[in-house]
C-alpha cells in the first residue's frame, strides 16, 4: 500500500468521526486531541512492530462470526451479566443492572451525572503523554455504547461484560468507566469477540484503599481485530489487577496505561496469549506503560506468549519512576514459548527511573519447549503431545497466578486446556 | 526381564563413542548394581535405555521382556514397564505434583488398554504411598519438584515409581546429593518395592547406597563396557581399593576414564 493511500485512509477515517450524544465537551476535546496527533503510521515508535493499517481503514475487514459449542467461559460464575451484541447493549440478554453498592448506567443513554462527566476521557487524556494513543482518543470521541460503573461498597458479585459478534462488518466502539470509591471493590469480567473490528476503552479510577480486579478473555474468533486500551489511576493503598487471556484473532493490540498516584498502591497487569497461525494469521501486541508517581508503589507486568505456525507476539512495556517515587518496586517479565521456528516474538522493555531508592527489574526470554522436561514427562509415560501441552500450561502458569480468585483461574485453565487440545501437533 | 546385547552408542552431535559393547541381563526380581568411574558410560546407558534424544545406537539391541526398547518412544518404554529415576529430577513450575502423577498413571494405563483410575482411588493410592516415603500433602500439592530439597526430589522419584509400579527400575545415582537420613529413606522406599516381578538396575559411584539396597549382582563399568561382574563383594572391593587395579587389569588408562 502506498503512503498516499494510507494518508487517504486516515483522512477518511478522521473525517467520518461523528460525536454521539452525551459527554459533548469531553468528546470534542478528544476529537481535537485526535486531529492534533493524527492516526499512527509504521514510523511511530510504538507501532513499528504492529501494522495499524487495519485499525485505520475507514471500514473494517469483514470477519465471519465464529460459532462453537464450547460453553461460555464464565457461564458457571454467579455474576451480573451485561451483553453487547455487535457493540450494542442488549437489555434482554442482560441481567437487571441493579446491585447493592454498585451503580450501573449505559453510555448510550447519555446520562448527565457529575461523577461520569468528570471521569469520561480524563484518564485517557492524561495517558496521552508522553506516548500518543490515537485509537484511544478516537474511542473517547466516538464511542457509541458502554457501561458506566460506580462502586461504593464491596460488590456482591462480578460484573460480566459479554461481547457477541454476529455481523460480518460490525465495527463497535465501546467506552466503559469504572469508578471505585474509597474502600470499594469489584471484579469486572470481559469475554467475547464483539465485532469484526473492536475498539474498546476502559477508564478505571481506583480511590484510596479500593480494589479492582479484571479478568478478560479475548475470544476465539479467528478473523476478528481488536484495539483495546485500559487507563487507570490508582490512589493510596489502592489495588489494580488485570489479566487477559487471548487465543486466536488476526490482530490484537492491548494497551494498558497505569498511573500510580497514591502511596502504597499496587498495580498488576498480566497476560497469556496463545496463537496458532494455522487457523489464520495471529498477531498479538501488549503495550504497557506504568508510571510510579508516589512512594512504595508496587507494580508487576507478567506476559506470556505461546506461538506456533508463524504467529507473532509483541511486548512493549515501560516502567517510569518519577522523582520522589521512592521505594518503588517495579517488576516486569515478558516471555515467549515458540513451538516452531516460524513464529516470532519481539520485546521492548523500558525502564526510566528518576528516583534513587527504587527496585526495578525486567526480563524477557524467548525459547522452545525444554527438551529435558519433555523427556522427563515422556519417561513417565506421558505421550509427547500431552507432555507438550503440560509444559505450555507450566509456561503460562506465572501469568495465571496473577489472578487472585481460584474460580477464575480454573475457568481460564479450562479454556487453555481446550485450546491446547484443539491445537496439538 | 532386561536384555542388553552388544550395545554401542555414540553421541549424535559429535563423533564420540560412549558405549562400546555393553552386555547385560537382569533377571526378574533381581537387583543389579552398576558401579564405575566418572565418564564410564553409566548414565548414558540409563538414558539410552529410556529413550532420551542425543544418542545414536550404532550397534546392538536392548529388550524389556518382549518390547524392543530401542525401537520405542520413551512413553512406550514407560508403558512397557521401564522407569528411570533421574539423577537430577526436573522441576516443572505450574504443574501440580498430583496432576503430574495422575496424568502419567492414566497415560500408561491408557497405553496398556486399561481403564483410567478414578479421582477417589487415585487420591487413596497416592496418600498411602506418600505416607511411607514421608511425603506430606504440601509436597503433593506443590508444582513438580519446584522448591524441593535434594532429598525431597529423590523421594518424589521413588513416589512416582511406587505409583507407576514399573517392572524394571533404573536408579541413576539416586544417592547423589543425599545425606545419610535421606538416603536411608530412599533406600527403604526402594526396598519396599522389591518384588519377584520387579527388577532394579542401581547405578552408583559409591558402595554406601548398596549397604541399604543390597544387590544380587554387581557390575563394574569402564570405558563403555562392563569389565567385571560379581556378587556384593565386588562393590566392597572397589570401595576398599578404588578402580585403579581393575582398570589396569583390563588395560584401561585412568586418564581416559
Amino acid at each position: 500500500m502506498s503512503a498516499v493511500e494510507k494518508m487517504t485512509n486516515a483522512e477518511t477515517r478522521l473525517a467520518r468521526v461523528s460525536l454521539p450524544d452525551g459527554f459533548g465537551p469531553q468528546r470534542r476535546a478528544a476529537l481535537d486531541r485526535l486531529n492534533a496527533m493524527g492516526l499512527p503510521g509504521r514510523r511511530d515508535e510504538y507501532w513499528r512492530w504492529t501494522n495499524p493499517t487495519d485499525f485505520i481503514a475507514p471500514d473494517p475487514v469483514p470477519a465471519a462470526p465464529f460459532s462453537d459449542d464450547e460453553p461460555e467461559i464464565f457461564g458457571e460464575i454467579d455474576r451480573l451479566k451485561i451483553v453487547f451484541r455487535d457493540g450494542v447493549f442488549d437489555a434482554e440478554a442482560s441481567d437487571d443492572l441493579s446491585m447493592s453498592g454498585v451503580e450501573i448506567l449505559r453510555l448510550a443513554d447519555a446520562p448527565d451525572v457529575s461523577w461520569a462527566s468528570s471521569l469520561y476521557g480524563t484518564l485517557e487524556a492524561n495517558g496521552q503523554d508522553p506516548v500518543k494513543r490515537p485509537f484511544a482518543a478516537l474511542n473517547t470521541a466516538s464511542a457509541t455504547d458502554g457501561v458506566l460503573i460506580r462502586v461504593t461498597g464491596v460488590a456482591e458479585k462480578p460484573v460480566s461484560l459479554i461481547y457477541t459478534h454476529e455481523s460480518e462488518t460490525s465495527d463497535p466502539i465501546l467506552h466503559h468507566l469504572v469508578k471505585l470509591e474509597e474502600g470499594a471493590e469489584i471484579t469486572v469480567l470481559e469475554n467475547g469477540p464483539a465485532g469484526a473490528r473492536f475498539n474498546k476503552l476502559m477508564e478505571v479510577d481506583v480511590a484510596k484503599g479500593a480494589k479492582f480486579h479484571h479478568i478478560r478473555v479475548q475470544g476465539r474468533d479467528h478473523e476478528r481485530r481488536a484495539v483495546t486500551s485500559i487507563f487507570t489511576r490508582v490512589a493510596e493503598e489502592g489495588l489494580f489487577k488485570s489479566f487477559t487471556l487471548t487465543s486466536n484473532g488476526v490482530l490484537t493490540r492491548n494497551e494498558c496505561v497505569i498511573d500510580i498516584v497514591g502511596d502504597d498502591a499496587n498495580a498488576h497487569v498480566a497476560g497469556a496469549a496463545l496463537g496458532d497461525g494455522k487457523t489464520g494469521k495471529f498477531h498479538h501486541d501488549d503495550t504497557v506503560f506504568i508510571t510510579h508517581g508516589a512512594e512504595r508503589g508496587e507494580s508487576r507486568q507478567v506476559f506470556k506468549k505461546v506461538l506456533k505456525n508463524g504467529a507473532e507476539g509483541i511486548f512493549q512495556g515501560k516502567i517510569l519512576v518519577k522523582p520522589g517515587a521512592q521505594k518503588t518496586d517495579g517488576y516486569q517479565i515478558s516471555q515467549s514459548l515458540l513451538l516452531d521456528e516460524n513464529s516470532q516474538f519481539l520485546a521492548k522493555p523500558e525502564l526510566e527511573i528518576y528516583a534513587d531508592d527504587v527496585q526495578c527489574s525486567h526480563g524477557s526470554t524467548t525459547g522452545a519447549i525444554d527438551e529435558t522436561a519433555l523427556f522427563y514427562l515422556r519417561s513417565r509415560g506421558v505421550p509427547e503431545e500431552e507432555a507438550t501441552a503440560l509444559l505450555v500450561l507450566s509456561f503460562v502458569a506465572d501469568a495465571i497466578e496473577e489472578i487472585e480468585e481460584e474460580r477464575f483461574r480454573d475457568a481460564i485453565l479450562t479454556r487453555l486446556e481446550g485450546w491446547l487440545a484443539r491445537h496439538r501437533g | 526381564m532386561l536384555d542388553i546385547k552388544n550395545l554401542h552408542v555414540k553421541l549424535e552431535e559429535e563423533d564420540k563413542q560412549i558405549l562400546k559393547g555393553v552386555n547385560l541381563s537382569v533377571e526378574s526380581g533381581k537387583v543389579h548394581a552398576i558401579m564405575g568411574p566418572n565418564g564410564s558410560g553409566k548414565s548414558t546407558l540409563s538414558y539410552v535405555l529410556s529413550g532420551r534424544d542425543g544418542y545414536e545406537v550404532t550397534e546392538g539391541e536392548a529388550h524389556l521382556n518382549d518390547t524392543d526398547l530401542l525401537d520405542s518412544e520413551p512413553e512406550e518404554r514407560a508403558a512397557a514397564g521401564l522407569f528411570l529415576a533421574f539423577q537430577y529430577p526436573v522441576e516443572i513450575p505450574g504443574v501440580g505434583n498430583m496432576t503430574f502423577l495422575r496424568t502419567a498413571l492414566n497415560a500408561q494405563r491408557k497405553a496398556r488398554g486399561e481403564e483410567e483410575i478414578s479421582a477417589g482411588d487415585f487420591l487413596k493410592l497416592v496418600r498411602g504411598k506418600a505416607k511411607s516415603l514421608k511425603i506430606d500433602a504440601d509436597m503433593l500439592k506443590r508444582p513438580v519438584n519446584v522448591g524441593f530439597s535434594g532429598g525431597e526430589k529423590k523421594r518424589n522419584e521413588i513416589l512416582q515409581m511406587a505409583i507407576l509400579e514399573p517392572k524394571m527400575c533404573i536408579l541413576d545415582e539416586t544417592d547423589s546429593g543425599l545425606d545419610v537420613d535421606a538416603m536411608r529413606l530412599v533406600a527403604e522406599g526402594v526396598n519396599a518395592l522389591r518384588d519377584e516381578g520387579r527388577s532394579f538396575l542401581v547405578i552408583t559411584h559409591y558402595q554406601r547406597l548398596l549397604d541399604h539396597i543390597k544387590p544380587d549382582v554387581v557390575h563394574i563399568m569402564a570405558d563403555g563396557r562392563i569389565i567385571e561382574t560379581g556378587g556384593p563383594e565386588l562393590a566392597l572391593e572397589v570401595e576398599k581399593n578404588g578402580y585403579a587395579d581393575l582398570l589396569a587389569k583390563h588395560g584401561i588408562s585412568e586418564v581416559m576414564a
